[in-house]
């Protein structure tokens, strides 16, 4: 079968913010530059991030080091990312923050005209001694709404070529080589491929393969599954953040900046219970500390409403003005899902699931990596792929990621692979050329939907799915549920390639991209399920009963899933950053 | 930038300020009309024509045929560029768009001729 | 409760037509949006965009009974009186004024097409500085109200005005956009933006209807843009 292809330097599929900071990158520079987005670019989750960009730009204390922001960051990990690349984010972050702004990006200010900064969780000064830090440059709490918009804008500046609403199918692979990617218009339900020298993963998070979450209902980790059926891993992918405060029963989120500007938590009795758990940092401690000291409180029976099934954040003694100034999304949301006017009462929340720590590997080029024997050899590029953003794992979020730092992840690699395949195109970069057959294996899922004939409906697999995980994968995980979780999964499997799409017209069909979607939904909770079940200690957000306490021995190491085998193995994390000494593990307290 | 020949001043600032001049223009005279007419309840035919034929009314009154004929313009303008569009009357919208400002603009410059006439007539 | 949709597929409809659901809610004041959701799965062909489900991405302006809003952040009870009681159906259309695609989904090209056009990007003509360029908290305040919008379209196909002369009358939206940068201390080429706002339609074709300002979700006001906008025209040109 023979489709239109269309041809580019480089290709990025998605158009967060990631996606964008890497297509303006390159479109810049004058290179041919698509972008391809199943949602009009500016409708991108990371539009819905909150609280800021966390980087040492050293406004609010002029004093401030990014030394120190890389030493909360790997901290924060709990010692899993990979240090050279943190000190990378840490150290370039400032450059990549000032560029924003010149771009335009509505920064809130100080009263000397520069950035303003907000303390978020896990922040210090002078390497954990120098008491809370206020690192976080902020748009009021429409960080991320200012920045994918500011870089949007860009794009239209530099040309960048949109291919808005064009969902992407599959990677074109050549034997270990990308080509480029099939991608369908969901508007006439066209199938195009795209073919360049290099394709840029950036297709964000997969938060919705759990019933409860804060991400967007378009967070369906497309990349990780186009990924993992071209055979390639993925790391950490047992690392699943559940942000503290999601608002109980929406799911959607409130921002850490709520703590940052003097929130705190309460339980039914009204205790600020953060005092027990972390008396430093208290309500500004890791977000996994924090998520599981909410947990033991409710399951404790110190929930607060009628089911005793959340907690609350109280905010009223801020003051209207400072609700007002600093957090009006915050009140805007908060009156409209949490019924609660956060100038008058706290505000109902609960852990929600918010960020996928794991990914495709990559190195600080964004440059993907395989490993040369499944999961344990040497790692080697993936010719022509790059991953960026929440769907790549470089690692600098380890087993929790810092609030703010997912903003400058995005901004940073999306930057630093612009940069890095900028060069290698000026060098000559090699298009890998697919036969037909190659063109055509990447087409077999879309083909295999549209030859369904009967089964299970889509929503019903997914229900399914999403249940599964939230029962199984959450905030505390434990053996034997996790077991009876991954042979669910894998019924799912079976079940999904037999379920049914009924609707097969061309136009706008929405019904088609969920399925699509669901595809890679199964393909991301059956990668975390058997990661989450072989990491057999509890370190970062992945916390278990039968393994309570973190084993350093065993586990200080990237977990690698192999979808070939459907195993789990380890790779030695980065302790050797350039210019600073290594941080080593140390037992970590708040 | 949207270009328009056959608008009043071919700029959109021009046109907007030249309606809201006109309209203060035309409301003040109005409301001195009213008045005079409260205060004057019981004037004949040559109280009325004295007080139309001093100077002072004379100008007034040319203004005012002025104003509403430069207000009439703008304003009949926008309404056919707003409704007779091809949404509506398809490939020959502009012809008959075209036909109906002639229309009224002939129409307005006759009534705006004919209140000079008038006014300094003499008759 | 009833809800009626507006559906059309153009590959099998000659023409539109309302088609009539029933749904229990078992009395949950819901989103518009979860009663979306929930019908799909009832009939998944019914075609509708989302994204965000909280009102800051701009996917799913829709009508709902006659007025246009985000279906995510719209309760039942605030659709119309009589809705969330079941009293009266739940009436959903397609934004006005834009091509249907499909169902509730609008061709948003000529919208898009007006947001370009204003260069909707900070431009300025000197030396970016080794850090952040300064700008006071004042300065900064007057961008307030305007960066916030999420580009949902809900207020330009509104607008009787965009919809006689979508491709002539900028609409609300991008005006908002276009005073957004004017009124940013750091963009520079004031004189050019407003050169090209001079013209009978770009801007002038705004008659302060204000439905834009009724339905904006994110609460804010292009019609007060616009009029700031024509004032520095008036300076400029006077």
């Amino acid at each position: 079968m023979s489709i239109r292809t269309v041809t580019f330097d480089a290709i990025v599929v998605g158009g967060g913010g990631a996606g964008m900071r890497a297509s303006l990158q390159m479109a810049q520079s004058g290179f041919k530059t698509a972008l391809i987005s199943k949602v009009f670019p500016t409708r991108s989750h990371t539009v819905s991030a909150q609280g800021g960009i966390t980087c040492a730009i050293a406004s609010s204390d002029p004093n401030d080091d990014w030394r120190w922001h890389m030493y909360d960051t790997v901290k924060g990990s709990d010692y899993i990312s990979d240090q050279d690349a943190v000190e990378y984010m840490c150290s370039v972050g400032p450059e990549a923050v000032f560029e924003l702004e010149h771009m335009g990006l509505p920064f809130s200010r100080t009263e000397e005209g520069r950035i303003y900064q907000r303390p978020f969780g896990g922040q210090s000064k002078n390497f954990g001694e120098g008491g809370q830090a206020a690192r976080t440059c902020a748009a009021a709490d429409r960080t991320g709404h200012a920045l994918l918009h500011t870089l949007y804008q860009q794009n239209l500046k530099s040309g960048t070529q949109f291919y808005s609403e064009w969902y992407a199918i599959d990677m074109v692979t050549v034997g270990d080589k990308v080509a480029g990617v099939i991608a369908c218009c969901i508007e006439t339900g066209e199938v195009v491929f795209f073919k360049a020298k290099a394709t840029v993963l950036a297709t964000g998070g997969a938060g919705r393969i759990y019933s409860s979450t804060t991400n967007a209902l378009i967070n369906t980790g497309d990349g990780i599954g186009m990924a993992l059926r071209a055979g390639l891993p993925v790391q950490d992918i047992e690392m699943w953040q559940f942000h503290p405060t999601g608002i109980a029963g929406a799911g959607v989120l409130v921002t850490e900046g709520c703590r940052g500007e003097g929130g705190y938590l309460v339980n039914k009795d009204g205790e600020r219970f953060m005092e027990r758990y972390a008396p430093n940092a208290k309500d500004l401690a890791g977000r996994d500390v924090v998520a599981r000291a909410m947990m033991m409180e409710i399951l404790d029976g110190r929930g607060c409403g009628p089911n005793g099934d959340h907690v609350h954040l109280k905010l009223d003694h801020l003051g209207e003005e400072v609700l007002l100034s600093r957090l009006p999304g915050i009140c805007e949301l908060s009156k409209t899902f949490g019924h609660a006017d956060p100038v008058k009462e706290p505000v109902p929340v609960v852990p929600t699931c918010h960020y996928m720590m794991g990914g495709v590997p990559t190195n600080i080029h964004g440059q993907a990596l395989r490993l040369s024997e499944g999961h344990e050899g040497e790692a080697q590029f993936v010719e022509g792929l790059f991953a960026v953003g929440e769907v790549a794992c470089v690692s600098v979020h380890g087993a929790n990621r810092l609030g703010g730092n997912s903003l400058l992840d995005l901004v940073v690699f999306g930057r630093a692979a612009g940069l890095f395949i900028e060069e290698s195109l000026r060098q000559g970069m090699e298009q890998a050329e697919p036969s037909t057959d190659d063109i055509d294996r990447a087409m077999a899922r879309l083909r295999r939907w549209e030859n369904s004939t009967g089964g299970e409906s889509v929503s019903e697999l997914r229900n399914n799915l999403q249940s599964t995980m939230q029962n199984a994968f959450g905030v505390f995980r434990k053996g034997d549920l996790m077991e009876d979780g991954v042979s669910k999964v894998a019924d799912l499997r079976a079940r999904i390639a037999n379920g049914h799409l009924e609707d097969k017209s061309m136009a706008f069909n929405t019904a088609r991209i969920e399925a699509l979607e669901l595809d890679n939904l199964l393909e991301v909770a059956e990668a975390t399920a058997i990661a989450a079940e072989t990491r057999k200690e509890s370190r970062g957000a992945h916390s278990r009963y039968d393994f309570p306490d973190r084993d350093d021995e065993n586990w200080l190491c990237h977990s690698i899933f192999d979808p070939k085998t459907k195993t789990l193995g380890k790779r030695d994390v980065n302790f050797k950053p350039k210019t600073v000494d290594t941080f080593q593990p140390k037992v970590r307290t708040y | 930038m949207t270009t328009s020949v056959t608008s009043l001043g071919r700029n959109g600032l021009h046109d907007w300020l030249l309606q809201r001049v006109t309209a203060v223009l035309l409301a003040v005279y109005f409301i001195f009309m009213a008045g005079w007419l409260v205060c004057n309840g019981g004037a004949d035919y040559l109280t009325w024509k004295a007080f139309m034929g001093s100077a002072c009314m004379q100008i007034a009154n040319t203004l005012v045929f002025f104003s509403i004929a430069i207000h009439a313009w703008a304003g009949l303008w926008i309404v056919t560029t707003d409704y007779i569009t091809r949404m509506q009357f398809g490939d020959s919208a502009t012809r008959v768009r075209l036909l109906i400002q002639l229309v009224i603009a002939g129409l307005t410059l006759v009534y705006a001729l004919w209140g000079l006439l008038m006014i300094w007539g003499g008759a | 409760m009833k809800v009626s949709i507006y559906r059309y597929n153009p590959e099998t409809d000659k023409e539109p037509y309302m088609k009539e659901y029933e749904l229990d809610t078992a009395g949950k004041n819901l989103m518009v949006l979860d009663v979306l959701n929930l019908l799909k799965e009832q009939d998944p062909t019914l075609g509708y965009r989302r994204s965000c489900r909280e009102g800051v991405c701009g996917s799913d302006g829709m009508n709902m009974n006659g007025k246009n809003g985000l279906a995510c952040v719209t309760a039942l009870s605030e659709v119309a009186p009589g809705v969330f009681e079941g009293r009266k159906p739940l009436i959903l259309r397609p934004l006005p004024g834009l091509p249907v695609v499909r169902d509730l989904v609008v061709d948003m090209t000529m919208f898009y097409n007006q947001y370009e056009k204003v260069q909707p990007y900070l431009q300025n003509n000197t030396p970016a500085p080794a850090i952040e360029r300064l700008q006071s908290p004042e300065e900064r305040e007057k961008i307030d109200g305007l960066y916030e919008c999420i580009l949902c379209a809900c207020c330009s196909t509104s607008c009787p005005s965009f919809w006689w002369n979508p491709e002539k009358f900028l609409g609300p939206a991008a005006l908002l956009q276009s005073y957004r940068f004017l009124a940013d201390s750091r963009d520079t080429e004031t004189d050019a933006r407003l050169a090209k706002l001079d013209d009978p339609f770009s801007l002038f074709r705004c008659r302060g209807i204000m439905n834009c300002v009724s339905v904006c979700p994110k609460g804010l006001n292009p019609t007060r843009a616009i009029g700031h906008i024509r004032d520095m025209l008036l300076e400029r040109g006077v």
